[in-house]
């Protein structure tokens, strides 16, 4: 803290003096809201990592300005996103709001974001039509049909005819249900049934029973990042290799952060997304070790890849604008920009401010003795389908 | 001759109940605080809405638990309900009044979650203590599961988007700086804290409060004590929906969240903190609540909630009957039991 002061005294000092500089001698504040607490709180973690990397990596200055971190915590109530929200921009007078850890978290900030024109940098949030909800929102995670359509192709590709899906009873479950569904219609296949299991507390041996008895070529699984080790427990415990059943998924399920407490028994599964952290590029082999470096315990997730392009996102626009943070020329900055992320070559879609990236197709094994998501094969450049679909109309 | 000394009794018992209902100077100063602390301290208003809500939240649980001595860990499931129905009104009017009008939103959520709780008194007044946790608890989780259920109608785990209420009152925008806010929340918990107040202290409120102290023995001097709980569970659930309103308006959106288990749970944890049965020690609660979270949190992202769970378990444990029982032992006005 006192060391903001100084630069404020600073600042007002130069601000009598030459008043030309004084902008640029002024830190930018990012407010970052994230589920440090609570069920959601891995999330949070991994990105408050990923973000503390990033400036540890390259520095505190983009566009000649300083640049100063504001957290909070919203133990993933929307109510009070959207009042920390309010206030990191009436009182701390933050230049972009960042973090947003779930769909109705990053939903609830953006009436704010367009009411005070302040950027809405989405890290994690999934669903496909948050970046509809506001003209300030830009997204660095992914979104949830981009994740999954690429699977259903694959699926398609290696002879699979009839599928089960088995998803999270809400919002980014029934995207994801619907996308695959969709997908293995148009491309002839046939679905069985669709499955949802209740988003708390759930029970799932009697879906997976159920999903056995249908005899599909494939089970295709969905639930969201932190359930994945309870659900491949159950599904081990029903073999259905031994039916000749393909248990494929969305990398959600395979969350890095959580795959090697999962065990042998999800070896072998078939997954689409866009990060691994066995993604094999120069960047990544460079991000993982510094991650890993500074947080022992801990092993960067798809979550915080998405924090760590998303400050790569903001540095990158305050250069373009020399450190302007006029909230319309950041976002227009942002758009179109391109740049090669630990998880391969990315860019923001100047016409839906969505992310633009390499979908792979990943494999479980063991490599060294540890679970890994081995990528074997590239969707390159995929775009949001559902908004994709909505500009095809 | 005989009834004199009788009737000096009475004269008594009415003095004291007289004197209980009466105003004092620090409830008369609290108020003035509330309401110049917005002016006082406009960078917080924001948090002072956010007080107000959970302080009418709060003090409706306080009207069951501390004046009828009914547990309920299903509470959140009427602030749910009011969250979702001035929220649904507010969204159908589209910003304009009447359907948009904040006023008309807070008597419909009021007048919805009343309803509910007169449907589920029936319920909930069966069995014991036990028996009441669990029923309200799984009351909750219906209402929980149907607003996901129904996601055409509350937006289910995305959220209920597009909640724009009209100008309070026809005058009054809600702003960025949560002014408005602040000030229409605190307006609307003080009006309904006074009414609270006559209540408790009518002679309706002195029955509930002997049926408390022993069911059995109040239904042997003629008090109805099923219509009473019934009508005091009914009352409590209004308050509820009209706090959950306050929210859905305020922050002009509602979650799925507004029916978390968490909300109840806060909300006894707040009543306890603050002193069952006082009335007031739902707000002091929920102030000193939030600004904990806020001051301790602001520290330490990742781990507030152990300082704020330390902090509880020591006041709890070593303040008897809460912040208000601390206030009354220090200032001397501790009544004998």
């Amino acid at each position: 803290m006192h060391f903001s002061t100084r630069i404020l005294l600073l600042a007002s000092a130069f601000a009598f003096t030459v008043p030309a500089l004084a902008d640029n001698a002024t830190p930018v504040k990012i407010g970052v809201i994230l589920p440090m607490t609570g069920p959601s709180a891995s999330t949070g973690r991994e990105i408050d990592a990923a973000i503390k990397l990033y400036m540890a990596q390259k520095g505190d200055k983009a566009g000649g300005r300083k640049i100063e971190i504001v957290l909070k915590d919203d133990t993933g109530v929307a109510d009070i996103t959207k009042r920390l929200a309010q206030e990191l921009v009436v009182n701390d007078k933050v230049s972009v709001i960042a973090g947003f850890g779930l769909t109705p978290l990053a939903l609830a900030a953006a009436p704010i974001a367009t009411q005070a024109k302040v950027p809405e940098v989405v890290m994690a949030a999934g669903t496909a039509t948050i970046t509809e909800a506001s003209p300030y929102i830009v997204r660095t995670s992914f979104t949830l049909p981009q994740n999954t359509v690429p699977i259903a192709d694959w699926a398609l590709k290696n002879g699979v005819k009839k599928v089960v899906t088995l998803v999270s009873d809400y919002g980014p479950g029934i995207d994801a249900e619907k996308a695959f569904s969709e997908r293995i219609k148009a491309g002839g296949g046939q679905v069985l049934d669709n499955l949802r299991a209740p988003l708390r507390n759930p029970e799932f041996a009697p879906f997976l029973q159920k999903a056995k008895d249908l005899k599909p070529d494939a089970l295709f699984l969905f639930v969201p990042s932190g359930f994945g080790a309870q659900l491949m427990k159950q599904v081990a415990e029903r073999d259905f290799a031994k039916e000749g059943v393909k248990v494929i998924g969305t990398g959600d399920v395979t969350d890095d952060e959580q795959l090697q407490g999962m065990g042998d028994a999800v070896l072998g599964m078939v997954t689409s997304m866009d990060y691994s952290v066995a993604h094999k590029s120069p960047e990544n082999k460079a991000f993982v070790e510094a991650f890993m470096k500074a947080n022992p315990a801990m092993r960067p997730n798809f979550m915080a890849v998405g924090g760590y392009d998303g400050m790569a996102l903001i540095y990158g626009a305050l250069e373009k604008t020399k450190g302007d943070t006029d909230g319309a020329k950041l976002v227009d900055a942002m758009k179109g920009m391109s740049w090669v992320s630990p998880r391969g070559p990315i860019s923001i879609d100047p016409e839906t401010r969505d992310i633009v990236q390499n979908v792979y197709i990943r494999k479980v094994e063991k490599v060294d003795g540890q679970l890994y998501n081995v990528e074997f094969e590239t969707m390159p450049n995929v775009k949001d389908p559902v908004k994709a679909a909505k500009k095809a109309k | 001759m005989s009834d004199t000394p009788l009737q000096a009794d009475r004269d008594k018992a009415f003095a004291f109940l007289k004197a209980q209902a009466r105003w004092r100077w620090p409830e008369i100063a609290l108020w003035a605080f509330a309401f110049a602390s917005i002016l006082l301290m406009p960078s917080r208003a924001l948090l002072i809405n956010e007080i107000a809500i959970l302080a009418l939240f709060a003090l409706s649980l306080d009207l069951i638990l501390g004046y009828a001595g009914i547990v309920s860990l299903g509470h959140g499931a009427f602030f749910g309900v009011g969250a979702y129905t001035a929220g649904l009104l507010a969204k159908a009017g589209a910003g304009a009044a009447p359907l948009s009008d904040p006023t008309l939103g807070l008597l419909a959520a009021g007048a919805t979650a009343a309803m509910i709780g007169y449907a589920t008194s029936f319920l909930v007044l069966r069995g014991n203590d036990l028996t009441k946790l669990m029923v309200t608890l799984g009351i909750a989780l219906i209402f929980q599961e149907l607003a996901n259920k129904f996601s055409d109608i509350t937006g289910g785990a995305d959220g209920l988007q597009g909640v724009t209420p009209a100008k309070v009152l026809g005058l009054f925008d809600f702003d960025i700086y949560g002014k408005t806010a602040a000030f229409y929340s605190v307006t609307v918990l003080f009006l309904l804290f006074c009414a609270a107040r006559v209540i408790v202290h009518s002679p309706f409120g002195i029955s509930l409060r002997a049926i408390k102290g022993n069911a059995l023995r109040a239904r042997a001097i003629g008090v109805p004590v099923d219509a009473r709980l019934r009508a005091i569970y009914t009352l409590a659930a209004a308050y509820a929906g009209v706090a959950g309103a306050l929210l859905a308006q305020t922050t002009a959106q509602v979650s799925l969240d507004v029916l978390e288990f968490h909300r109840s749970a806060d909300t006894l944890l707040i009543v306890v903190l603050g002193g069952v049965g006082t009335l007031y020690g739902a707000v002091v609660g929920a102030a000193a609540f939030k600004m904990m979270y806020d001051f301790i949190s602001s520290y330490t992202q990742q781990y507030w909630q152990f300082w704020l769970g330390l902090i509880l378990v020591v006041l709890v444990l070593f303040v008897r009957g809460g912040i208000m029982g601390l206030i009354a032992r220090l200032t001397g006005q501790e009544e004998r039991a």
